[in-house]
């Protein structure tokens, strides 16, 4: 079945809901604005049918969307071993208390009186947030992780200028997410690669080699983007520590972490969340997610505009909070207001549903999840990285399946024929043809046997019928889709036919 | 447990698959010395039933605009969401879903991209639209690194009249840039009687080593600025015309950016079917002329076909971005705010263009109401005479905070005191009313800031 | 997958065909073969002067991006449109009708250091 583009359902004069009647004296719009500012209207219209917005009923948007939404897949419609993405169950729970009146409908300029459990539950999470990271301060502003990485990068900077010092470069191992090198770019250092070691993780000799007084840090992922613990961070840390630079933690991978080890105690300076990661937060199709970045004391001062203070003894039983501007050493603002509001509401919820106890089991069973699924899969696929027990994910490669003919892209293709999510493929590129599973800890065992089952079922059509995976996927609503095409031929908006252009 | 699914035995049936006697044996690679000792320092996990009560005292210790009659805009607006809105974009299988990198799994999630990307196209007269950015100020800040990558030129002019916290984005954007340094921003005032960016100030700073002027429309007082006239001088000094829009409503009734010679055109689209949120997730957007697309940041959907020819869409033109491009790419951006767009998308698509511009036409007519009770008001004046759409500037003539303080007894936010952004300002409020604030509410705020007037007047008038 | 004989390679996988002082420079089989379809190409402009080493353009398929190295220094006296109108040329063609620019040689002796047909094949051979 075909959903066509909602501009082509679109009839004149259909409507789909009407703003509010006018209760106050109609204006005449052009008495008040001069006709310089107006948008024109309906001249093209006489010609040809182009209205600026699609004007269709209600019933045709609400069956448009569920139509469109049938043909998606979420954590919610099946297995989905994104590695790195950490696709987790999103709570429903969350959904309803992020949808509460007294959070939906704050403003955020409304006087901080009106406003106490809203900058309660933040300060709060603020305190769970150091806790589990053993940092010494949160701030919540950053929107997503990639601007948590670059909050945490611009505090670097200014912090080196308030010491007199000009360093210019980051060092960032070979497996790290592309964030890393774009945010460091962006906050005006040189990016140093470093190559991992033989057994994936990084080496102190390459770090005692790489580390001068140039290097304002090293930004590294632990556990890395192989599913590997970074087993020499302390003493990697002392060295960079040691040398004058911070060392940078991606905390994407924190749901290996916690109750297990706090980044902070192992020598990390500053440390990037991702609450719609490991706290539960749903992806959104690709956001809105939530990107708190926690500091050490030396970076303390430098943390984004506004802070939120708590005051004891004066009113509200006792406690009040508040916003603090006043931050002369802060590196300013990275958003308007205050962050993903919304999305702390419900980190925060699982966080207190969860508890201590509960936060230490979810990073114990996401480890126990990948590694069953590595020792059983390891017969079957090739596993480049092999020398210990994996942390929450486990990165398989297509180097076996050379003689079938059959590739990664074709193996992730085929995984969906079987009802499951392909894995992240083809990252890191340390790995060659790279399949990368986190299964989470919230997938049960006969999820991860389904999955399990499929990926050896799928090693054997490779065998016997390779032609079946480099056609695959059948039971979509598209087959393999053409982004050659999307490239070489650019329609990045939808046109009426006698007005496409060649770009369009 | 919350959430996870294992029985003991399941457990320990994984554990042996695992080829582990135990869960610490598969923690061995913890460095021993640094493991957590007994538990964090967190409070005891609840029942979700303990959690919702909780919540729900916690939310109840904030007033939201249900309870008061709210006159505050500056970039964040309270408008109606037709239910269908939040009904959608609650389907799972949108909001569980992650970064459509599979396209034959993903076809909804990129339909509906591709349908917003053509909704802000249209809505800011631009070519190219990408799939969204973080927020207004941080999409200001994008275009303005965009601006610089594309002209190769370091400085850039902010108008005044660019919302505060923009500029402050902006500033900290820059802030670490060895090749153009927080030094080359350099703010334009606002004109004192129009309300508008001073034009001939940004001629006169227009210079060769200029990227881009940035011009929010209507600007941060509800000021309507005169795009046509700066795009023409930007662009006679090869400089770009980047234009901020985060009152999108107003697309219903004014000439779009685009026609009015932009060539970004950035902002918030939250207006439409995003909630307040207390300042987020809201909804960043950029749109550009065609010939920049390659330096565009953020996702962007394309329409092509697959193997047997049919309609499909699919992530394109990812080679500017980071998990290809690495240091070079376009931005950093990675997760974006995927669902506050498809809920922009669904409002859009449900007001259809009549509606958007009814909507903004009621917008105008209830600010201007609230203007012409307002400005009634002995001591009120208007300081700025340019248009406005849904928001203005008053002068009380007084410091406002006592005068809110009051209004705030009476149930009323009054607006927002200018002081703390704009020192010269300090006896000024913003106002803003939208088609949430009903002709009683608007009557009872003038009635209670005549009374309040009055009283400040009698204190200080003589 | 072909290799000319009458072309010099560099290891940066760029081919040169001289024609007098001028250099004909294009991307070699091997390249497009490893890039897979190309999608975009991004040429200097007539008259820019390129460097031996030095890049001078982009190259990109739908998930890679490559950088072009000049296998030689001189200034740009023409550049193929159709490679930037159509870039599929470059996977087609990469030879002939994909040559990217024509350059006036500073230096003819830079050719020298460049390999032959079979130095190259037996180069990308230790590569993989």
């Amino acid at each position: 079945m075909e959903e066509p583009v909602l501009f082509e359902r679109s009839v004149s004069g259909r409507r789909g809901v009407s703003p509010a009647e006018h209760d106050v004296p109609v204006t005449d719009v052009s008495a008040l604005i001069p006709e310089r500012f107006l948008r024109s209207q309906g001249e093209e219209a006489e010609t040809t049918y182009d209205p600026m917005l699609p004007e269709v009923s209600e019933l045709e948007v609400v069956r448009h969307y569920t139509r469109l939404s049938q043909w998606n897949f979420g954590v919610d419609t099946g297995f989905y071993p994104l590695g790195s993405c950490t696709m987790k169950y999103n709570p429903k729970i969350n959904e309803d208390i992020a949808r509460l009146d007294g959070f939906t409908t704050i403003h955020p300029y409304l006087d901080e009186s009106l406003t106490q459990g809203a900058l309660k539950l933040m300060y709060e999470l603020e305190g769970y947030l150091a806790e589990i990271t053993g940092m010494e301060a949160i701030t919540l502003q950053p929107s997503a992780g990639a601007h948590g990485e670059l909050c945490g990068l611009l505090m670097i900077s200014k912090c080196l200028k308030a010491r007199g010092e000009h360093r210019t470069k980051v060092l960032i191992p070979d497996t790290a997410h592309g964030t890393n090198p774009a945010s460091s770019h962006l906050a005006g250092f040189k990016v140093v690669q470093i190559e991992s070691g033989a057994d994936g993780c990084i080496t102190l000799d390459s770090i005692k080699e790489a580390m001068d007084t140039d290097v304002a840090a090293l930004m590294l992922t632990n556990p890395n983007t192989l599913g590997l613990f970074e087993h020499d961070i302390v003493e990697i840390a002392e060295i960079v520590h040691e040398r004058g630079g911070f060392v940078f933690c991606d905390g994407a991978n924190m749901n290996a972490l916690m109750g297990l080890v706090r980044l902070g105690e192992l020598g990390v300076d500053v440390v990037q969340l991702n609450l719609h990661k490991t706290f539960s937060t749903p992806h959104g199709g690709g956001g809105p997610g939530s990107g708190p970045v926690g500091v050490g004391a030396e970076l303390a001062p430098y943390l984004p505009t506004p802070r939120i203070k708590k005051e004891s003894g004066i009113k509200r039983e006792g406690e009040s909070y508040s916003f603090e501007y006043d931050r002369p050493d802060s590196i300013g603002r990275l958003k308007a207001f205050y962050g993903n509001f919304a999305i702390m509401v419900r980190a925060y919820g699982y966080i207190r549903r969860c508890g201590p106890v509960g936060l230490r089991r979810v990073s114990e069973t996401a480890i126990l999840n990948a590694n069953y699924i590595k020792q059983r899969l390891k017969s079957t696929f090739d596993l480049p990285y092999d020398d210990k027990p994996c942390m929450h994910e486990a990165v398989f490669s297509d180097t076996g399946l050379k003689e079938t003919g059959v590739n990664t892209m074709d193996v992730a293709k085929r995984l969906i024929d079987y009802g499951i999510h392909p894995p992240t493929v083809y990252f890191p590129m340390v790995v060659g043809g790279a399949i990368m599973v986190e299964p989470t800890e919230t997938e049960s065992k006969a999820e991860l046997d389904d999955f399990i089952a499929a990926m050896e079922a799928i090693a054997e059509e490779a065998k016997e019928k390779p032609e079946l995976l480099r056609n695959a996927p059948f039971t979509t609503k598209v087959s393999r889709v053409d982004e050659t095409r999307a490239a070489r031929v650019p329609k990045l908006k939808w046109m009426p036919k006698d007005h496409m252009t060649a770009f369009d | 447990m919350p959430y996870i699914p294992h029985t003991e035995a399941e457990v320990s049936e994984m554990l042996k698959s695992a080829g582990a006697d135990s869960m610490e044996e598969l923690l061995t690679c913890l460095p021993a010395d640094y493991r957590v000792e007994g538990s964090l320092r967190l409070p005891a996990g609840m029942s979700e039933m303990a959690l919702k009560e909780e919540m729900a005292s916690m939310a109840s210790m904030n007033c939201g605009s249900g309870e008061r009659s709210v006159f505050l805009g500056a970039g964040a607006y309270a408008h109606y969401i037709p239910s269908a809105v939040d009904h959608i974009v609650s389907r799972s299988e949108f909001f569980t879903a992650y970064t459509p990198y599979q396209p034959e799994l993903s076809q909804g999630t990129l339909q509906a991209v591709f349908e917003y990307q053509s909704f802000v196209c249209r809505l800011t007269g631009m070519d190219v639209s990408n799939a969204s950015l973080y927020d207004g100020a941080s999409a200001t800040a994008e275009a303005v690194l965009m601006a610089g990558r594309i002209t190769r030129r370091p400085g850039v002019l902010l108008s005044r009249a660019l919302h505060p916290e923009y500029r402050e984005v902006v500033s900290t954007y820059l802030g670490s840039l060895p090749e153009s340094t927080g030094e080359s921003i350099k703010e334009i005032p606002y004109c004192p009687n129009l309300g508008s960016t001073f034009v001939e100030a940004v001629k006169t700073a227009l210079t060769g080593d200029i990227a881009c002027v940035v011009l929010q429309h209507p600007n941060f007082f509800g000021t309507l600025e005169e795009l046509e006239e700066v795009a023409e001088v930007a662009h006679a000094n090869g400089s770009l015309l980047v234009v901020v829009v985060n009152e999108p409503v107003s697309f219903g009734l004014l000439k779009s950016p685009g026609e009015a010679g932009a060539d970004i055109v950035v902002g918030e689209n939250q207006s439409f079917g995003n909630a307040l949120n207390y300042g987020g997730p809201h909804l960043g957007f950029m749109s550009a002329r065609e010939k920049f697309l390659r330096q565009m940041p953020g996702r962007l959907v394309g329409e092509t076909v697959d193997t047997e020819g049919r309609r499909a869409f699919c992530l394109t033109f990812a080679t500017r971005e980071q998990h290809i491009r690495r240091e070079r790419a376009t931005s950093n951006i990675c997760t974006n705010h995927g669902l506050t767009a498809l809920a922009a998308s669904v409002h859009l698509a449900l007001l259809g263009e009549a509606g958007l511009r009814e909507l903004a036409h009621l917008n105008l007519s209830k600010a201007t109401y609230l203007k012409e009770r307002l400005k009634s008001i002995e001591g009120v004046n208007l300081i700025f005479s340019s248009p406005t759409f849904n928001e203005f500037v008053l002068c009380l003539g007084t410091d406002p905070e006592p005068v809110l303080k009051v209004l705030l007894e009476k149930g009323i936010v009054g607006g927002l005191a200018l002081g703390r952004f704009y020192p010269e300002l300090r006896e000024h409020l913003l106002v803003t009313a939208t088609e949430i604030n009903s002709r009683t509410e608007i009557d009872n705020f003038a009635d209670a800031l005549g009374t309040v007037m009055a009283s400040v007047l009698g204190v200080t008038g003589t | 997958m072909e290799f000319p004989e009458d072309l010099k390679y560099s290891k940066e996988h760029e081919w040169v065909r001289l024609e007098g002082d001028t250099a004909v420079v294009g991307i070699t089989d091997y390249a497009q073969d490893s890039l897979g379809d190309v999608v975009y190409v991004e040429l200097p402009a007539e008259g820019d002067s390129v460097s031996r080493g030095e890049t001078f353009g982009v190259v990109e398929s739908v998930k890679a991006v490559s950088d072009l190295y000049s296998p030689v220094s001189g200034s740009v006296t023409e550049v193929n449109d159709t490679v930037v109108d159509g870039p599929e040329a470059i996977n087609e063609d990469p030879y002939t009708e994909a040559w990217m620019l024509k350059i006036e040689l500073d230096n003819i002796d830079e050719l020298e250091d460049l390999l032959s047909a079979d130095e190259y094949q037996q180069f990308i051979e230790e590569e993989k």
